[in-house]
């Protein structure tokens, strides 16, 4: 690295350099860059920067108006908010809020519902993907492999409007199954309108539409696991089992406990727009859940304040849900969403 | 902070598809595994076959159906399992109903305004924050990284949108969600394994960053740019819960997911074509057939594309990893 002019062309070049320049010890052998030349004045940087910022703006401008703003928009939730005066001259009513939604029976089935039905799809969908990966991971031939993929993956674009109506096509009441059961004179079984058995159902119905979304991440997991490990296993005489107990699960250990964390941090969002779409076929009483109840309190009758003082409940508590899961990842000497 | 979270940092990705690429090349059934015993691999083949089925014979129904005439729909007494007196007539009477064909062109126009709008301000965020060492970028990473985490909820939103007089308006169906922050990353982390001799030799050609973006970065970046339109336009398409927010009474101005919801799924008749379009001897309901020709309908833009970027998938999900 020859002494170079220092102007403002070499400025340009300079943020292509590798970081570490930055940290070289003053006393090394190398020839130096003149003094001052590795924080560069920030005016300087400025300019030379100026159309990466510019690129910049529109994203930033559009975070600012609709996710920044609406931050601000929490204090409705100690409002009694009036669409007609807005934010700035309703009145403030302090906890009131908070202390009618405690008291609300219609509040607390829906969280009841929402850990039961959260609860559920922990057990009976996450492990799903994995057994799945797993057994795709043994599938030798690679078209088949290739096929499959393409197979699973495609559900997890559809809408939950779509889903749901295909749902409704081969299990409702109108559907094939129905008409089959009618056809042999069994009769019939409308599974979609059950509330007993809803919650069934919705975990049926994400595990169709993101089970297969989900084995891409412990496919990338399991092609990460070094072979050489089954292969010495193999020596050492452990079997298909074994080797699956000693290194497969081991090794998507980490992923597992990312999922999962997530999953916890997320076990307050259930899945808003399946439930909105069926809310009205099975019934509030299994339906409703702290989103959707958000919605119909808050937007559909016009008590703003009521529905964002639940929404900020949701909010807070799911952060606390995270931060705890986290800190039993770490327990477990994983690192989770974040390191420690 | 990107570096914070586990799975997405940049090592380990790369160590992960020097994996991807060694399995690959493994073909044959490595030596020291015991051939499959009759039963593992019946059992195997019949689970994944069992997994397809569930996914495929829904659609196979469907599609079956939207095809059938009138007749074979009533001899099979409901959905259609096996060909039987196949049709197009179905799908010429959808479009020729003025509903379905608004509402066809309301998504199309959502889907196609709100991708390039979207990959627009992507693209460009994405490419302003992919120069190591630039001025500010560490500040803006972490302005949207933190709207990841911290939401002002459904409420809040609601009433910016409203309150910024989004009510019954096309933006507000397109901007509030305009910005997906998980995308900007998948585009940044790939923007920044662009080779740095061509971007050096382009600024030495005298180019600056706008033609770099246009000229370099993104033509060598093909297939994530692909990936992210993909479910950026997946997302658009599949809008509907901001038409319930936004316009819930103008049925002229409602997409094709919304349609097919009121119609199909909730079994009432079109909005706006009681006594018109599919014609009074059908009273309210349009016969089965034609509803699944709807559901056809809006699968056809997903699986008309689907597997240009099937293939890219993986990697475009990778990238990002779990980090939303």
């Amino acid at each position: 690295m020859a002494v170079r002019p220092r102007r403002e062309a070499q400025a340009v070049d300079d943020r292509q350099r590798p970081r570490q320049v930055r940290h070289r010890p003053v006393s090394s052998a190398a020839p130096q860059r003149p003094a001052g030349s590795a924080r560069l004045n920030w005016r300087i940087r400025l300019r030379r920067d100026r159309s990466l910022l510019l690129m910049t703006v529109p994203a930033v401008a559009l975070l600012l108006v609709f996710n920044y703003v609406p931050l601000f928009g929490i204090v409705t939730a100690f409002q009694e908010y009036d669409p007609l005066v807005g934010v700035w001259h309703s009145e403030w009513v302090g906890f009131d809020q908070f202390q009618q939604l405690f008291g609300d029976p219609a509040f607390w089935a829906s969280m009841r519902n929402t850990l039961y039905l959260s609860f559920v799809q922990l057990v009976l969908f996450f492990p799903v993907p994995i057994a799945l990966a797993l057994l795709l991971n043994s599938v030798m031939s690679e078209r088949i492999r290739n096929l499959f993929q393409s197979v699973v993956y495609l559900p997890h674009f559809f809408s939950w409007v779509l889903a749901i109506t295909i749902f409704q096509q081969m299990l409702g009441g109108a559907g094939v199954l129905n008409q089959f059961l009618r056809q042999h004179d069994i009769g019939t079984w409308d599974i979609m309108t059950n509330p007993h058995t809803f919650a069934l159902l919705v975990t049926s119905q994400a595990i169709w539409k993101e089970a297969g979304w989900g084995i891409i991440v412990f496919l990338a997991a399991l092609s990460a696991i070094n072979s050489e490990l089954y292969e010495a296993a193999a020596a050492d005489g452990a079997g298909r089992l074994r080797r699956m107990w000693h290194i497969t699960l081991p090794g998507l250990r980490g992923v597992i406990v990312l999922m999962l964390v997530l999953r916890l941090g997320n076990a307050l969002s259930v899945g808003f727009e399946q439930f909105l779409i069926q809310r009205d076929a099975v019934g509030h009483e299994a339906a409703d859940v702290l989103d959707t109840f958000s919605f119909y309190y808050g937007i559909a009758t016009g008590g703003y304040s009521y529905g964002a003082a639940a929404g900020l409940f949701k909010s807070v508590v799911s952060l606390l849900l995270i931060w705890g899961a986290n800190k039993l990842a770490h327990a477990f000497g994983e690192d989770g969403l974040y390191r420690k | 902070m990107t570096n914070a979270l586990t799975i997405g940092s940049r090592r380990e990705r790369r160590g992960r598809e020097a994996g991807t690429t060694r399995r690959r090349a493994r073909s044959a059934r490595p030596p020291w595994e015991e051939p499959p015993t009759i039963v593992g691999r019946t059992a195997k083949g019949l689970t994944l076959g069992t997994t397809l089925a569930v996914i495929l014979v829904p659609l196979w129904i469907i599609v079956l159906t939207s095809f059938s005439t009138p007749g074979a729909v009533n001899r099979a007494g409901g959905l259609v399992i096996w060909p039987d007196g196949l049709s197009t007539e179905t799908y010429r009477q959808m479009l020729s109903d003025p509903t379905v064909v608004t509402a066809l062109m309301v998504s199309l126009g959502i889907t196609m305004v709100g991708t390039a709008v979207s990959m627009a301000v992507s693209v460009l965020c994405a490419y302003g924050l992919s120069r190591s060492r630039s001025f500010g970028h560490r500040f803006i990473l972490m302005v949207l990284i933190v709207t990841m985490f911290v939401g002002g909820g459904l409420i809040p939103s609601f009433l910016v949108v409203t309150g910024l007089g989004g009510y019954g308006q096309w933006w507000a169906l397109i901007l509030p969600g305009a910005v997906s922050v998980f995308n900007i990353l998948v585009l940044r982390a790939f923007y920044q394994d662009t080779s740095s001799e061509l971007i050096d030799a382009a600024r030495m050609d005298g180019a600056g960053d706008w033609r770099i973006l246009w000229s370099v970065v993104l033509p060598t970046s093909r297939a994530v740019t692909a990936v992210t339109a993909l479910f950026y336009a997946v997302g658009y398409w599949n809008s509907f819960f901001n038409v319930m927010l936004y316009m819930p009474t103008d049925s002229q101005k409602w997409p094709l997911q919304y349609v097919l919801l009121t119609y199909v799924n909730r079994g009432n008749g079109l909005p706006g074509s009681v006594n018109s379009g599919f014609g009074s001897a059908h009273a309210q309901t349009a016969p089965l057939s034609l509803q699944m020709a709807v559901v056809v309908l809006t699968l056809v833009p997903l699986v008309i594309v689907y597997p240009f970027v099937q293939k890219h998938l993986r990697t475009g999900v990778l990238t990002g990893a779990i980090k939303g």
